[in-house]
């Protein structure tokens, strides 16, 4: 599958939607303050929205992203439900099927899991085996990654296990603009979607537009232009490979970063464009190397004409092939940091075209 | 068959204070290394709640197992685990029991038939259900004890693995630590029925509700379901009633409940209550008493310093035990 077709040609930087946002008002806030914001607003706005998960309301969810929602709506629009994930997962899934816009939380995206078999097994089939006739206008928000030494069932990246479904979407903000923009998108979509927010990022701040504010789900995002390499980064790892890239440009190489910001369906002529351009293409994303999404991302640029224009094996970086450790300094190695990625942007550079 | 329950001598009751004062000072040693930042990631504290884990074990041999729950530093003492393995654990040593890998949601002593704390909240349950078939199928004259919480009760696993458990008669005990909430969502709402005990009804299993701050009363319940499932007549639900003082865990700003009832359950403290009871039965001076609970708090701060003076995992050694 390829990316939608109303894709801008050129290569994104963003700019567009900065000018889509120009007229209503920009705050500082941070990651769970815009999801935050995203919620309220389309509860406001629509009243099939409703929040179900362990411990959202009066607790405010375990990352405290639903802090005082149930203070404005109730715990009618914002149930806690029992710790039974196959069955918060299966009932957001019915009441999505029969009118209702459900956006269910996990309070850790290990535990999806549980409810695994009625997100695979049913939420993405149904329109499809129901011959079209139906829609599951679903969301599944969950932390994911690791790096607060909560250990091995409590920091797994395993976006590329949803990502394999076809009839899911999988969504993987990486600033507060974003999950604003896409948790809006990702209501609003007649599909299933799953929306990964990783456990670091809840704390970053970044502008946010006020008010309407939406990002296409299925459109990747040139976070900083460059023509020396591109680095194409999911979820935590783009501040990471911004902040790499910052010290490459001290050093005179000015390295792309893109950000897919959707896996499911992805964009693959923002990633091939800048591939294209740059000649040399570096992958990294936290969740283990093997299966991991990078795998994909690197078979579509090596199929696509951007073959043609590597000067470079495409060299990926993921999580190493373990569970994560409990221990501090294991747990930081098990995953790619900021002196990893630089490392690898050097070596990937100091490849000779063939 | 008899399920007559041995009373217990005055040295095993002494041996329940001990326990009891030991998981009461690792816990608020752990409780203050991670206000200090010295433990990163989560912790759980059964503060509060040590009868439950002391009782239930007394009940039991060296040989059997048990799985135990995110909250499981009681459990893992009850069953008799080194206090200096354990604290290197959460300091994430290379000395710890799970070599500084899984921290205080895995801490687990398998050579002593402890199958390890979970941080999947039900995730023991079908285990320990495993657990007993592996016994029945070898012919082991063991049991395995099953902990879990009032939460875990809601899970799928927890209605699937007591079936199976009935069906095929294995020697599993299901101890419910029932401390009336799960996270912040209290038992009254998160479930219509009366107990959580009252659930074996629907497997044909007996299920008994005990309170869990009577370190007598769980011995009790746990010794007769052994004696049944050493007896080959198959598993028992048993219900702790029981109360955490602390947050759930660090996140916690105990938004969901109030400080009149934590006081009120604090009033019926399980070790003042096991204090009280040797004392009036002069089986133990107030002297002996604070002697005992000294010797704990020493106990710990050797086993705090053991952990400081233990070495750091090798980073190198990143991928070892993935696999066997
Ligand atoms: C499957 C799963 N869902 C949610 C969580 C998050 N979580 C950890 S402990 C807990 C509460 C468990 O309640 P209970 O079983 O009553 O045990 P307690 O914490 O009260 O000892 C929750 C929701 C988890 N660890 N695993
Ligand atoms: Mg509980």
């Amino acid at each position: 599958m390829s990316g939608p077709s109303s894709l801008p040609t050129t290569v994104a930087t963003g700019a567009p939607q900065q000018a889509e946002a120009a007229q209503s008002q920009v705050q500082e806030m941070t990651y769970a303050e815009a999801i935050r914001e995203a919620l309220r607003e389309e509860m406001r706005r629509d009243p099939r929205v409703f929040l179900m998960g362990e411990d959202i309301g009066i607790y405010g969810g375990a990352f405290g992203v639903t802090y005082g929602l149930i203070d404005e709506f109730g715990e009618e629009r914002v149930r806690d439900t029992p710790i039974s994930e196959a069955a918060l997962a299966g009932c957001a899934i019915g009441a999505a099927l029969t009118g209702m816009r459900p956006v269910a939380e996990f309070q850790f995206s290990d535990f999806m899991a549980i409810g695994m078999d009625q997100i695979v097994n049913q939420g993405a089939k149904l329109r499809f085996m129901f011959g079209g006739k139906a829609q599951v206008p679903v969301v599944f928000r969950a932390p994911l990654g690791s790096g607060t030494g909560a250990a091995a069932q409590h920091s797994q990246s395993l976006e590329a296990w949803f990502a394999h479904v076809p009839g899911l979407k999988v969504v993987l903000p990486s600033t507060p603009a974003d999950v604003k923009g896409l948790l809006l998108s990702a209501i609003r979509d007649p599909n299933p979607v799953i929306f990964l927010e990783h456990k670091l990022l809840y704390r970053y701040k970044g502008p946010v537009p006020r008010g309407e504010w939406t990002v296409p789900i299925g459109q990747a995002e040139v976070k900083r232009p460059g023509k020396d390499l591109t680095i194409i980064a999911l979820s935590i790892m783009v501040p990471r490979a911004l902040a790499v890239a910052e010290r490459l440009a001290e050093e005179g190489i000015e390295a792309e970063v893109v950000d897919p910001r959707t896996l499911r369906p992805l964009d693959e002529e923002t990633l091939i464009a800048s591939a294209r351009k740059t000649g040399r293409v570096l992958i990294v994303h936290e969740a283990v190397l093997t299966g991991g999404f990078g795998g994909e991302i690197a078979a579509r640029i090596a199929a696509s004409e951007a073959f043609y224009y590597l000067d470079a094996p495409i060299l990926r970086l993921g999580g190493a092939e373990t569970p994560i450790p409990y221990n501090r300094t294991l747990e930081r190695r098990a995953t790619p940091q900021e002196e990893d990625i630089y490392q690898a942007a050097r070596r990937l550079l100091q490849r000779r075209p063939l | 068959m008899s399920e007559a329950v041995p009373a217990l001598s005055p040295e095993q009751m002494r041996s329940l204070l001990q326990t009891m004062y030991r998981i009461r000072a690792f816990e608020e040693k752990v409780d203050e290394l991670f206000m200090r930042g010295e433990v990163h990631g989560t912790t759980h504290l059964s503060i509060g709640e040590e009868a439950t884990a002391a009782g239930a074990l007394q009940a039991l041999r060296p040989d059997d197992y048990i799985t135990s729950t995110h909250r499981g530093h009681g459990h893992c003492i009850s069953k008799g685990a080194d206090l200096k393995l354990m604290m290197a654990e959460l300091l994430g040593k290379e000395t710890g029991y799970c070599r500084g890998r899984g921290g205080s949601m895995h801490i687990a002593d398998v050579a002593s038939g402890n199958l390890g704390a979970n941080g999947v909240v039900g995730g023991g349950i079908p285990i320990a259900t495993g657990v007993g078939l592996s016994i029945k199928m070898q012919g082991l004259d063991r049991v395995c004890l099953c902990f879990f919480g009032d939460g875990a009760a809601n899970e799928g696993t927890f209605h699937e693995s007591i079936n199976l458990a009935a069906i095929w008669d294995l020697p599993v005990i299901f101890l419910c630590e029932n401390n009336q909430y799960g996270m912040s969502m209290s038992v009254r709402k998160a479930m219509r029925c009366e107990t959580i005990a009252q659930r074996a009804v629907a497997y044909g299993i007996p299920g008994e509700r005990v309170d869990g701050n009577d370190v007598f009363a769980v011995y009790e319940a746990v010794a007769r379901a052994a004696a049944r499932a050493r007896a080959g007549q198959g598993p028992t639900l048993i219900e702790a009633v029981t109360y955490r003082y602390k947050g759930h865990s660090k996140s916690d700003q105990n938004r969901y409940r109030t400080r009149d009832e934590i006081r009120a359950w604090q009033e019926r403290d399980p070790i003042k209550r096991l204090t009280a009871y040797l004392r009036e039965h002069s089986l133990m001076t107030q002297e002996e008493i604070e002697r005992e609970e000294a010797a704990a708090y020493q106990a710990i701060e050797e086993a705090y310093q053991f952990a400081l003076a233990s070495p750091e995992p090798d980073p190198d050694s990143l991928l070892e035990g993935v696999y066997a």
